[in-house]
């Protein structure tokens, strides 16, 4: 028998030793991942064992000035299977393939997919969901569900929006007003095995949603018609690129109706209009997707032309640098330095009075008075005006004006944006600048949003804007409303003179750069009644085929438009008879 | 004499501390045998307990063989050690070749032997067969095992039927491996060879883990269990239900992962349940545990009455602290996946039943302690 010697138990202790060591390394392990790593584990299990279902939040509705709604929801159904709970998969995939009216090729591949919980399909309507959820089937889910509905299509695309699929605006009201009309989605959440099949005794927790808020917006669905429709109107017969309208409140800047023809579909916003039809389905498709959606009177800017004397106009006068019935001459060109501005009348208007030079919308008689003020002045007023900055307006994706330095501003550039080139603004700058200057002088936010409501009615938020006082004189203002008055009576805006009512206004033709395309914007800008305004219609028609002047096409459009809304607003034509000049622009 | 009887009374010792450690452990590892797995076998065969009856049923078998061995002397299987060699590697051999209504397959390997109502598995056997042959055989050269020469013929005698084991189920291979070494190390005079064999050994693991190619995948697994799909599938559950505990756990019976989320929540991946159940205070008593039984089985080695008791001790010893190890580390993601029971705690028949036969045997060495050779 052999003996168990000292180095066997020597040997049984270092072995000892070696598995406490091991043992003692584990439990370090063991501490590192249930101490310092815990809330990590813990947390991915947590995922792993709870199925989290969403319960989308209703957003909240867009309202219009009168209680139309612009923008609500329509009750649909999410169709989706839970793999592991699908008791009978044939039935499952013949039932789904009826119903959907998707291939069966589709429905298969979900259907058999092993996953948790697999999305077959969204945004089917209420009843197809209603008749799915009667078959019974194990393992079919019909969760409720809601789709953005626009009722009037392409009633104010541009300014309205759309929304995506997490419920998120994607451009328009929607964008800007989107915390407040979001919501908050709700959850379910259940504690599951894993099969997916919930675990009976573990309750499910509920998060329910929370409605979103009701928008009321400035906009009037009916004026918005009527602007929507004159602009097709000049569309279709002038052949024009685009035709945008912007008629607004000049008193508190509140946005009446805004078009930017053509239109899109809302409910439909992913399909490009007739227009770009030829680039669906081509790599430039998303480009024109973004063109189709983009709010040229918000994000673009063009030379105001002759619009722009309105401002030049309201400078000199507040610079005190020249007197309405002052005598200019107009050899039909002026020479500034060494460069010789045509007016457009090239034989030149003759002797004039500053008002007939306004009304004439002359070019010398401008740029003379451009002079006086001066490049440091006439910058000076451009700040003063609020020209330089973005109008605040709330709507996403407004562009800067696009003007020389200071220091670059040289007699020619002086001259050339006395008459309204050279720089660059927005339609919704050129509206909200003239506005302020005819409303008294206070410079106003053109806005939308008007006040917001809880879903049960309620006010929550009355919607403020900044007004700036005192951009210009009362005086001015009122010497302002006078002569664009007389412009629309009796000078180049006599288009859009209505009998009855008192309409100021003025127009513009300015050539897009380069000069050699030779392509036009035509422009009016007219507000009525002409001693206390109380609407300001913008029209600028893009491209036009055929006569291009401002006062002939451009004008007649505002008074269409005009003719419309001022009955409907409540003024009525006063029985008195003017004498229109009918000189061109 | 006086001295003579009491010393005669003194020999009656019999190491209770490890038999209630043993039988504290089996009916632990029944309570987290249940809980771990009553929600997936009552899904799966409509019976909760489904797994702690076959587990009971076991215990029960096992009591058998164990309460034989502990009552019968020890030093009577030195006849037998040839014999046992012989006969597990006949069956190991057996168990390659399929033979329908004998030989059985399950996940993938074949690894049963079916006879009649009895299915075993004979790699199991041969761990047991391995301690005492190996006993045998050293006792009987122990004076040569300073020879490296030596030591490597022993190896080259185990070769055959470690080689047939691994064919079929290389962890079972790897463990036995491992006793062999740690027998040989306890019986050599020696230190320097087995840090070379040590050494050899661990590159053998890494060059084999490398170019095996569905081991490669394992290794992928165990360094981005996260991303690793599929192969890291169960080691990242195991991972979530150990990182869930904490320091007191969720409470017994509380555990979210063993609904089906860990595959194999009751046998290999049991370690994980306890620690979601009992965290990190749980799992620390179930190594110390596991460390008293070891230290207990040191005792017994040490004061064994001759080298063959000593190093049935240390084979068993050895077994069971391989074991342990090894399947805490693959369950902590410390070490690659391989399939390594906990013991007595794990589900398992054959595994479970030798294991406490090999408790007997333990036993059954504690029962010839001279009690004043207790130093």
């Amino acid at each position: 028998m052999e003996r168990n010697k000292t180095f066997h138990r020597k040997k049984i202790c270092v072995f000892f030793f070696a598995v406490l060591f091991c043992g003692c390394v584990l439990l370090g392990r063991l501490v590192y991942l249930m101490v310092f790593r815990g809330d990590y584990y813990s947390e991915l299990a947590t995922d792993l064992q709870q199925r989290e279902r969403q319960i989308k939040a209703a957003r909240g509705k867009i309202i219009d000035a009168n209680g139309v709604v612009l923008a609500s929801n329509k009750s649909v159904c999410t169709i989706s299977v839970i793999h592991n709970q699908i008791e009978e998969p044939e039935a499952v995939i013949d039932m789904l393939v009826k119903e959907l009216g998707l291939s069966e090729e589709t429905v298969r591949k979900r259907v058999e997919k092993v996953t948790s919980i697999e999305r077959i399909k969204s945004n089917v309507d209420k009843e197809t969901g209603n008749r799915i959820l009667a078959y019974g089937y194990a393992g079919v889910k019909v969760d409720e569900d809601y789709k953005r509905d626009y009722p009037y299509d392409d009633l104010a695309s541009k300014v309205l929006g759309f929304t995506g699929g997490d419920n998120q605006g994607i451009i328009g009201l929607e964008t800007v007003y989107d915390s407040y009309l979001q919501g908050t989605g709700g959850t379910i959440l259940t504690t599951t095995d894993a099969r997916g099949i919930e675990v009976d005794n573990i309750g499910e927790e509920r998060v329910e949603p929370v409605a979103g808020n009701n928008l009321h917006v400035s906009l009037d669905y009916n004026i918005q018609m009527f602007a929507a429709q004159a602009a097709e109107k000049a569309y279709i017969q002038k052949e024009a690129d685009s035709v945008s309208v912007i008629v607004m409140n000049p008193q508190n800047g509140e946005i009446m109706a805004m078009v930017d023809y053509p239109e899109f579909n809302l409910n439909d916003p992913f399909t490009l209009i007739e227009q770009y039809e030829a680039y669906a389905g081509t790599e430039e498709e998303q480009d024109y997707l973004n063109r189709m959606w983009r709010n040229q009177c918000v994000s673009d800017t063009y030379e105001p032309g002759s619009t722009f004397k309105i401002i030049t106009t309201s400078a000199a006068l507040e610079e005190d640098v020249v007197s309405i019935n002052e005598n200019f001459y107009c050899p039909g060109y002026i020479v500034v330095e060494d460069r010789r501005i045509r007016c457009h009348k090239t034989q030149g208007h003759g002797a004039e009075t500053f008002v007939e030079g306004i009304e004439n919308s002359c070019n010398p008689v401008f740029i003379n008075v451009g002079l006086r003020i001066g490049s440091d002045r006439f910058y000076d007023y451009f700040e003063q005006f609020g020209l330089l900055q973005k109008t605040g307006i709330d709507l996403p994706g407004e562009a800067n004006t696009i003007m020389h330095k200071k220091e670059d501003i040289g007699l020619v550039e002086l001259a050339t944006i006395s008459f309204g080139q050279s720089f660059q603004i927005t339609p919704i700058q050129l509206a909200t600048t003239v506005s302020s200057l005819i409303n008294g002088g206070n410079r106003v936010t053109p806005h939308f949003g008007v006040w917001v409501e809880s879903p049960d009615g309620e006010v929550i938020e009355e919607l403020e804007y900044d007004t700036q006082e005192g951009i210009c004189s009362e005086e001015t203002s009122e010497t302002l409303r006078m002569l664009l008055e007389k412009v629309v009576s009796e000078g180049g805006g006599n288009k859009a003179y209505i009998e009855g009512y008192e309409i100021g206004g003025k127009t513009a033709t300015s050539q897009t750069l380069p000069r050699s395309a030779n392509k036009y914007i035509s422009s009016f800008l007219g507000f009525a009644p002409a001693d206390d305004p109380q609407v300001m219609v913008l029209v600028i028609i893009r491209n036009p085929t055929g006569v291009y002047y401002g006062g002939t096409i451009a004008a007649p459009v505002a008074k269409d438009i005009f003719a419309d809304i001022l009955p409907y607003l409540g003024y009525e034509p006063e029985e008195q008879v003017e004498e229109g000049s009918s000189q061109e622009e | 004499m006086a001295g003579k009887r009491r010393e005669k009374k003194a020999t009656t010792y019999f190491d209770y501390n490890l038999l209630f450690i043993t039988i504290f452990l089996l009916c632990f590892g029944l309570v987290m045998l249940y809980s771990s797995s009553s929600y997936t076998s009552a899904s799966k065969y409509g019976d909760s307990a489904y797994y702690l009856k076959l587990q009971l049923r076991n215990i029960i078998i096992g009591l058998i063989p164990m309460i034989f061995l502990a009552k019968v002397d020890y030093r009577v299987w030195k006849k037998f050690g040839v014999l046992a060699y012989l006969g597990s590697f006949a069956l190991c051999t057996l168990v390659m070749i399929p033979i329908p209504g004998l030989t059985r397959s399950s996940h993938g390997q074949s690894r049963w032997i079916q006879l009649g109502p009895i299915s075993f598995q004979p790699s199991e056997i041969a761990k047991l067969a391995v301690i005492i042959f190996l006993a045998m055989l050293i006792e009987k050269t122990s004076k040569q095992l300073g020879k490296f020469s030596s030591l490597v013929k022993v190896i080259a005698i185990m070769i055959p039927l470690l080689g047939v084991i691994a064919y079929s189920n290389l962890s079972t291979a790897v463990i036995i491996f491992g006793i062999i070494v740690c027998m040989l190390f306890v019986a050599s005079p020696k230190y320097m060879q087995f840090i070379g064999v040590g050494v050899a050994g661990v590159a053998f693991i890494v060059v084999f883990i490398v170019t095996a190619s569905y081991r490669g995948g394992r290794v992928e697994a165990w360094l981005h269990p996260e991303t690793a799909g599929d192969a890291g599938y169960q080691t990242l559950q195991g991972l979530y239900a150990i990182g869930s505990g904490g320091l007191f756990g969720k409470g017994l019976g509380e555990s979210l992962q063993k609904m089906g989320h860990v595959p194999e929540s009751q046998n290999d991946m049991i370690f994980t349940i306890i620690c979601e159940e009992l965290g990190l205070f749980g799992a620390v008593c179930v190594i110390l545990l596991f460390l008293l039984m070891i230290w207990r089985m040191m005792v017994i080695a040490n004061n064994a009455q001759d080298l063959f008791g000593a190093l049935l001790v240390v084979g068993v010893m050895s077994h069971i602290a391989i074991q342990v190890i090894l399947n805490i580390a693959v369950v902590t993601n410390t070490i690659p996946n391989t399939g390594v029971i906990l013991p007595f705690i794990s589900y398992g028949g054959t595994s479970l039943i030798f294991l406490m036969a090999e408790m007997g045997l333990v036993l059954s060495v504690s029962k010839g302690i001279r009690l004043e050779r207790i130093e």
